[in-house]
């Protein structure tokens, strides 16, 4: 076919406008959340004394992180769809989490505890964050990366990691309603390392499929 | 050269908007720029020149399937170069060839740059033999006997939203069956 004819056809088809990447990410995300809300009730459910942790501001706290993390990781995959965006400008979106998290963890240092600081950190239910959040997190990862490949991102792995934040944050909110540990030392660490394993799977499949 | 590229930013927002001229227009004026440069990446990876034509044609595809991701807002220029930089590196490195190309290739080709040599582009056609009939059908009375939808519509005996649903349906697969070659 010729350059030319190429063209014409193209013209052609200018009637069919495509919906915005932002849409189809959304509608892919409201997609997967039933399945990981299932697997989530399924296997831990929310723990028994929510409503007296509510009050307790740590507990809160890390809804903010999470919520935070997921929101900004939403913001930046949908910048980075575009081709000609760089991370450039946009990359201390993330830096707002992390920056709730070091608040917090100043925090509670300064206010006396009755536990010592690694008891604190290390918790009761490491390995469980470490298995629920990547697991809850995988069916979104999955419809984020659909959502993206709508999009025409010029540097798919980076793209596809944002992709593991931004899943990894939406889990890990559901997560922190289960989880008893409420430090922000825990959540330093244990959902850092699941967030960072999820976003590793993320780069993967993103170098992969959200090649345009 | 800014000149050029605020008037490609206009006919883009008039194609956004339901411009069909427009469109084609801008089509055609930015084909001979992705095409100095395709042959500009392909020099200096070693290769063939003559060789552009093919990856001109997949820049044009992906230009036409991602133009949702274009804010209106912004110049159309960085948004096309982008693209075209993704497609000619992908060309290359299925050429077996690793090469930077620079993002000033596309913004610095002067359009009179004498038009040289260059092979018919094969891989569209060949892909398109592997469509399903209606889509190839419908693909070629537009582009090569340059029939309208309601011509088209009218020769295969479908509704003209048949036809552009054909139309679409078979760029996007030609263009993912590129991608996977």
């Amino acid at each position: 076919m010729e350059t030319d004819q190429l063209i014409r056809t193209l013209a052609a088809d200018n009637t069919h406008q495509a919906r915005p990447v932002g849409v189809v990410l959304a509608l892919a995300l409201l997609a997967a959340a039933p399945v990981s809300l299932a697997i989530f009730f399924a296997g831990l459910g929310v723990r028994p004394d929510v409503m007296t942790a509510m009050h307790n501001p740590f507990f809160d706290l890390k809804f903010a992180v999470t919520l935070a993390l997921a929101i900004s990781a939403i913001t930046l995959s949908l910048h980075l769809s575009r081709p000609e965006a760089s991370l450039r400008g946009w990359a201390w979106l993330l830096l707002i989490p992390a920056g709730l998290l070091v608040g917090g963890i100043a925090t509670e240092m300064m206010l006396p505890q009755r536990l010592p600081m690694m008891t604190r950190m290390v918790g009761s239910n490491s390995r469980v964050c470490l298995t629920a959040i990547p697991l809850i997190s995988l069916p979104l990862l999955a419809a984020a990366l659909l959502g993206l490949r709508h999009g025409a991102p010029s540097r798919p792995a980076v793209t596809g990691a944002i992709a593991g934040l931004l899943s990894a944050g939406l889990a890990a909110t559901l997560y922190a309603s289960h989880c008893t540990d409420d430090s922000p030392l825990f959540v330093a660490a244990w959902y850092t390392l699941a967030a960072a394993l999820v976003t590793a799977i993320g780069a993967l499949a993103g170098s992969r499929v959200l090649r345009f | 050269m800014r000149e050029r590229e605020d008037e490609w930013t206009g006919l883009m927002r008039s194609a956004i908007s339901g411009d069909d001229a427009a469109y084609h227009r801008l089509l055609k004026a930015v084909t001979p720029v992705l095409r100095a440069a395709a042959r500009r990446g392909l020099a200096r990876a070693g290769q063939p020149v003559d060789q552009s034509e093919d990856i001109v044609q997949d820049i044009l595809l992906a230009v036409h399937l991602k133009r949702h991701t274009w804010d209106a807002n912004a110049p159309f220029a960085p948004w096309l170069f982008a693209i075209a930089r993704n497609k000619l590196i992908d060309a290359l490195r299925r050429r077996g060839r690793r090469v930077f190309v620079n993002i000033d290739d596309f913004a610095e080709v002067i359009p009179s740059e004498p038009a040289a040599e260059t092979a018919p582009a094969s891989e569209i056609a060949a892909q398109l033999q592997t469509l399903p009939a209606r889509q190839r059908e419908v693909l070629q009375s537009i582009a090569v006997e340059a029939a309208s939808i309601k011509d088209t519509a009218a020769k295969f005996a479908m509704s003209e939203g048949a036809v552009r649903v054909a139309l679409h349906r078979g760029l996007a697969s030609l263009t993912a069956k590129l991608r996977e070659q």
